[in-house]
């Protein structure tokens, strides 16, 4: 267990440093900088602010200076939001973002999960067709055009809804269901798949020999089996959610991270785009070493090497 | 004679695919007394497996009991609720399948699994239950029974686990155990072992035992009576010497004659039986063995024959059989 | 024969020419052998018995016919901005088109109505529907390309060779992809550019579109692992079969056991998994166009057209729908169709 876990840190800081360098020089590739946006500076300011930023000396040495204060935990101050650090700016955003994307996750677990159980207990049958259609053209719905059509039904036709920012609980009710749509559509055909799967293993049919009755054959020998596949889904949909939360932000504008991410991007604001992409990058490696982790630990069945 | 503790009136089973209707049993009779051990012997998919899981209710969703009767210790098996089946399973009859490897639930326990069947059908504590478990394992031959209880099935061997298997299936001390080839998974010196171990147990615990095998060693060492099955039919029925000295079925004879014999001092060429299983989704109208019987007749292509009693326990479907009787018959009119 | 027709014969009911042996053509009329069929031919036929995934590739044809063929018959291009035809409804006429008409002149209607440049909606939702299924063709065919080649020779190789070459695997496998997609769309618009304008030969790269190549080429940087992993554990399994080694006896070269034993072996699979690449690469495309980033004005794509729509949302809703249903109903084909291939020739993955 120990060395499987150092092996995974060692490999996911390894991932993390060659997405950092990756963004780093792919960043400098962008021409025009931070500055130009601005009403043109002239060559005396542009030139002192370059230097302010460090952004004078050759690349190679900057990413050195980046390289050395990243490892002392420092990403610098935002280039374009003066004054603010960019650790301010990202634990603000991360907080708005990581509740509207745990929320989504929840729900798309607690809604996905049961749905397909009960597909799979009634194949075949009338309730399975429906629960399957609806999660057919649940996965085949991308978050944008959701987010779009229940904005323009709840806020814009029926005035019920809140259409920006994240003020009170309904604000959260169209951002959720727009990100935990597919998700929910997703785990209930997979929770489907492997409950059919297990239903069909031959420890299924040792358990009806003992006389167990359907609710304990179900909740208790078929579910723990069953849910394998959802946990090892984890790590994807935090990835799909982060993806998600880039549109549904811009959508019913929530000052969340994955705006500032994009924002950072066509802003060439340097200490930002690089501070962006190593936390959420960061965030999505070390989720999935923790999603790997807890599977091998339900599955007694893996060695952990 | 008392009440038979098994008894399987001309039961017929049909799984009903999309492919249309496997015939699966047709008109299988078995009678068993209490102690009695049966072998079911016949080749994959000739119905004995299936024979043993309608006693206890575990046909797929799609088979169906489309005629007959089952009465097992007192219960008309065929008529009863799933409720009522529960309480059966278990605890009066039970079961060992073929695969050890796959027929223990991989994320609990050995101690959860056993103890969970004790629970079930008694009124023991979670201590007594475990203390159960603890003796059962001992008793199927398991070194230390209080380390294993906490192993995960994947950290015992395939002989080991069929032992739990064992253990988890005479939990409650069952009138009737079926075994389901309960060694065709294992190596050859574990099954002997297992096999040993069965014989052992059958004589510690009064209780029948229904062996279902493709070996015909395994039924000549341990089985009283022998049902040989072939495309959901018993084409004979009869005393272990009855079929092993004296076949009367042509299958039987083949079966016999596919065997080895390390004893024989000159040297038997092994025969195998030609051709393939018949197709059960069209069974042909006559006997289904015709196609691949050395002493096919026309008739034989045509009808099902009836069951010739050769001694009262001792019965066979065959038109030889009957060609004898007929030919008696000519000669002494 | 009369007695043939009697359920329960008696013995005595029985002729002494019944007893007679049957030869063999008489006993082989008995045996009813199923056809034996080969994979191909039966994974065929059980595809062509599945309604749903023979109604999705019907209705994908039908949108290839509409999005490459349609467009070269039909009046109105994509970029043709019309005068006076601004924000018009599906099946309405401007006043200069109503004044044509009354002149006796026929004009083609605008089916799904204009858009606040004039620009025919049917014109561009065929030309976003082109795009969508450009993306997701190359996109998966290089995939697979890629993918296959990589996988097929860490397998094969096994050892040292393998284990390197999974690690990559596993490290571009954890790099969360839309993030330096995200960068890399931005990133690769400049040098591509330099490229198209200024070196000679690479004219054909504006022609396509450079948001249309940088996609292409994120695409096989990135999504290609998925696939690597499962042929090399496709060959990893195929690799112990005997006939490999037979092959390998009979001194056949690596080529040739790569080519025509594994990955003919591993094609189920393989064809199964870039079905199913196809539309996760229209939904990645659509996404990227909608915040912005994907294919470049004035080429319509359907996420830049659903995009454009939230302006007007509540005035002209169908402006949304249009591109919304038709990549939904792309994708959702797609999704279909894969999962009919799947349960038609990888029966193994079937549940």
């Amino acid at each position: 267990m120990g060395r499987y876990i150092v092996k995974r840190v060692f490999l996911a800081v390894v991932t993390i440093w060659l997405v950092a360098t990756i963004t780093f020089f792919l960043m400098f590739m962008i021409p025009g900088g931070p500055f130009l946006a601005e009403k043109s500076p002239s060559p005396a300011t542009l030139e002192a602010l370059n230097r302010k930023y460090g952004l004078d000396q050759p690349v190679i040495v900057q990413y050195k200076n980046y390289m050395l204060n990243l490892l002392k935990g420092e990403l610098g101050e935002s280039i374009k939001q003066r004054g603010r650090t960019v650790g301010d700016i990202i634990s603000r955003g991360f907080k708005v973002s990581a509740r509207v994307g745990g929320i989504s996750i929840l729900v798309s677990v607690l809604i996905g999960v049961p749905l397909g159980c009960v597909a799979a207990l009634n194949r075949g049958k009338w309730l399975d067709n429906l629960i399957m259609v609806v999660a057919t053209f649940g996965i085949a719905v991308p978050s944008f055009v959701i987010s779009t059509v229940l904005m323009l039904i709840f806020s814009i036709k029926l005035d019920l809804l809140p259409t920006y920012g994240l003020t009170s609980w309904q604000h959260y009710i169209m951002p959720v269901i727009a990100l935990s749509f597919y998700p929910t559509a997703y785990i209930s055909r997979l929770m489907r798949t492997s409950m059919l799967d297990v239903l069909g293993q031959d420890y299924m049919r040792t358990a009806k020999a003992k006389g167990l009755s359907q609710f304990k054959m179900l909740f208790k020998h078929a579910l723990r089996n069953a849910i394998l596949p959802v946990v090892t889904y984890l790590g994807p949909l935090i990835a799909y959610t982060l993806t998600g939360s880039f549109v549904v932000e811009k959508i019913f504008t929530i000052p969340g991270l994955g705006n500032e991410f994009i924002s950072s991007i066509t802003g060439r604001d340097y200490t930002m785009i690089m501070g962006t992409t190593i936390f959420l990058a960061s965030l999505v490696i070390i989720m999935n070493l923790v999603v790997d982790i807890a599977y091998k630990i339900i599955d007694p069945r893996i060695k952990l090497k | 004679m008392s009440e038979p503790l098994l008894n399987i009136q001309h039961e017929r089973l049909s799984f009903f695919t999309p492919a249309g209707e496997v015939k699966a049993l047709n008109d299988v009779t078995i009678q068993m007394y209490q102690g009695d051990v049966l072998g079911i012997v016949g080749e994959s998919g000739s119905g004995k497996s299936v024979t043993a899981y309608s006693i206890m209710g575990l046909i797929a969703h799609n088979g169906k009991i489309i005629g007959g009767t089952i009465d097992f210790n007192g219960h008309r098996i065929n008529e009863l609720t799933e409720k009522e089946m529960q309480k059966i399973r278990g605890n009066e009859v039970s079961i060992i399948f073929q695969d050890p490897m796959t027929s223990l639930n991989p994320v609990f326990t050995i101690g959860n699994q056993i103890t969970e069947v004790i629970r079930l059908h008694t009124n023991k504590s979670k201590k007594e239950a475990l203390e159960r478990a603890e003796e059962l394992l001992n008793l199927v031959g398991i070194n230390e029974p209080k380390k294993r209880l906490k192993q995960y099935p994947h950290e015992l061997s395939g002989g080991m686990r069929q032992r739990v298997m064992i253990a988890m299936a005479l939990a409650c001390e069952p009138k009737l155990l079926i075994a389901d080839e309960p060694t065709t998974a294992l190596d050859v010196t574990i099954q002997a072992q297992i096999l040993e171990l069965m014989m052992e147990l059958r004589q510690k615990i009064d209780m029948s035992i229904i062996m279902i095998t493709h070996d015909l060693g395994i039924v000549a060492s341990m089985c009283d009576k022998i049902a040989v099955m072939y495309a959901g039919k018993i084409v004979e029925y009869g005393k272990t010497e009855d079929i092993f000295y004296n076949p009367k079925h042509e299958y039987t004879r083949g079966l016999l004659r596919s065997i080895p014999v390390l004893t024989e001092k000159e040297h038997r060429k092994l025969v195998p039986i030609e051709g393939t299983p018949v197709d059960l989704l069209n069974p042909p109208k006559g006997c289904p063995f015709a196609p691949r019987c050395n002493s096919c007749m026309k008739i034989c292509l045509r009808e099902m024959p009836e069951y010739t009693y050769i001694t009262e326990d001792h019965y066979s479907a065959c038109w030889l059989l009957q060609k004898e009787a007929y030919m008696k018959g000519g000669e002494n009119s | 024969m009369s007695h043939e027709h009697e359920k329960k014969p008696f013995s005595l009911h029985l002729d002494v020419s019944d007893f007679l042996p049957a030869d063999k053509e008489e006993k082989q009329s008995l045996v009813v052998m199923r056809e034996s069929v080969s994979f191909w031919r039966d994974g065929v036929r059980r595809f062509r018995k599945n309604k749903i995934a023979m109604a999705s590739l019907i209705v994908i044809i039908l949108i290839f016919i509409f999005s490459f063929i349609l467009p070269s018959f039909y009046p109105y291009g994509y970029e043709q901005q019309i005068r006076g035809s601004e924000n018009l409804r599906p099946m309405q006429y401007s006043e200069a088109e109503l004044a044509r008409i009354e002149a006796g002149e026929k004009v083609f209607p605008h089916i799904l109505g204009t858009d606040n440049l004039g620009r025919d909606m049917t014109a561009r939702l065929m030309m976003g529907s082109r795009i969508s299924l450009l993306v997701g063709l190359v996109a998966s065919v290089l995939v697979l390309i890629i993918g296959s080649i990589y996988g097929a020779i860490a397998g094969y190789f096994g050892g040292k060779v393998d284990l390197i070459m999974m690690r990559i695997v596993d490290i571009i496998y954890t790099v969360p992809d839309i993030l330096i997609i995200i960068l890399l769309m931005v990133t690769l618009k400049y040098p591509l550019q330099d490229l198209a304008s200024n070196v000679p030969g690479f004219g054909w790269i504006s022609d396509i579109g450079i948001g249309l190549i940088s996609i292409f080429i994120v695409f096989s940087l990135l999504y290609w692992v998925g696939m690597a992993r499962i042929v090399r554990g496709q060959i990893l399994a195929l690799k112990e079969q005997e006939y490999v080694t037979a092959a390998r006896a009979l001194g056949a070269s690596h080529r040739r056991i790569i080519g025509k034993h594994l990955l003919t072996n591993c094609m189920g699979p393989l064809i199964v998994t870039t079905t199913l690449q196809i539309p996760s690469a229209i939904f990645t495309e659509s996404f990227l166009s909608f915040i912005g980033i994907g294919v470049q004005a004035p080429m319509p794509s359907l996420g830049s057209m659903a995009s454009n729509a939230i302006g007007g949302i509540s005035t002209y809703p169908y402006r949304l729908f249009e591109p919304a249903i038709m990549i939904s109903l792309i994708i959702l084909s797609f999704n279909l169709l894969g999962d009919g291939l799947r349960d038609a020739f990888d029966p193994k993955l079937k549940n």
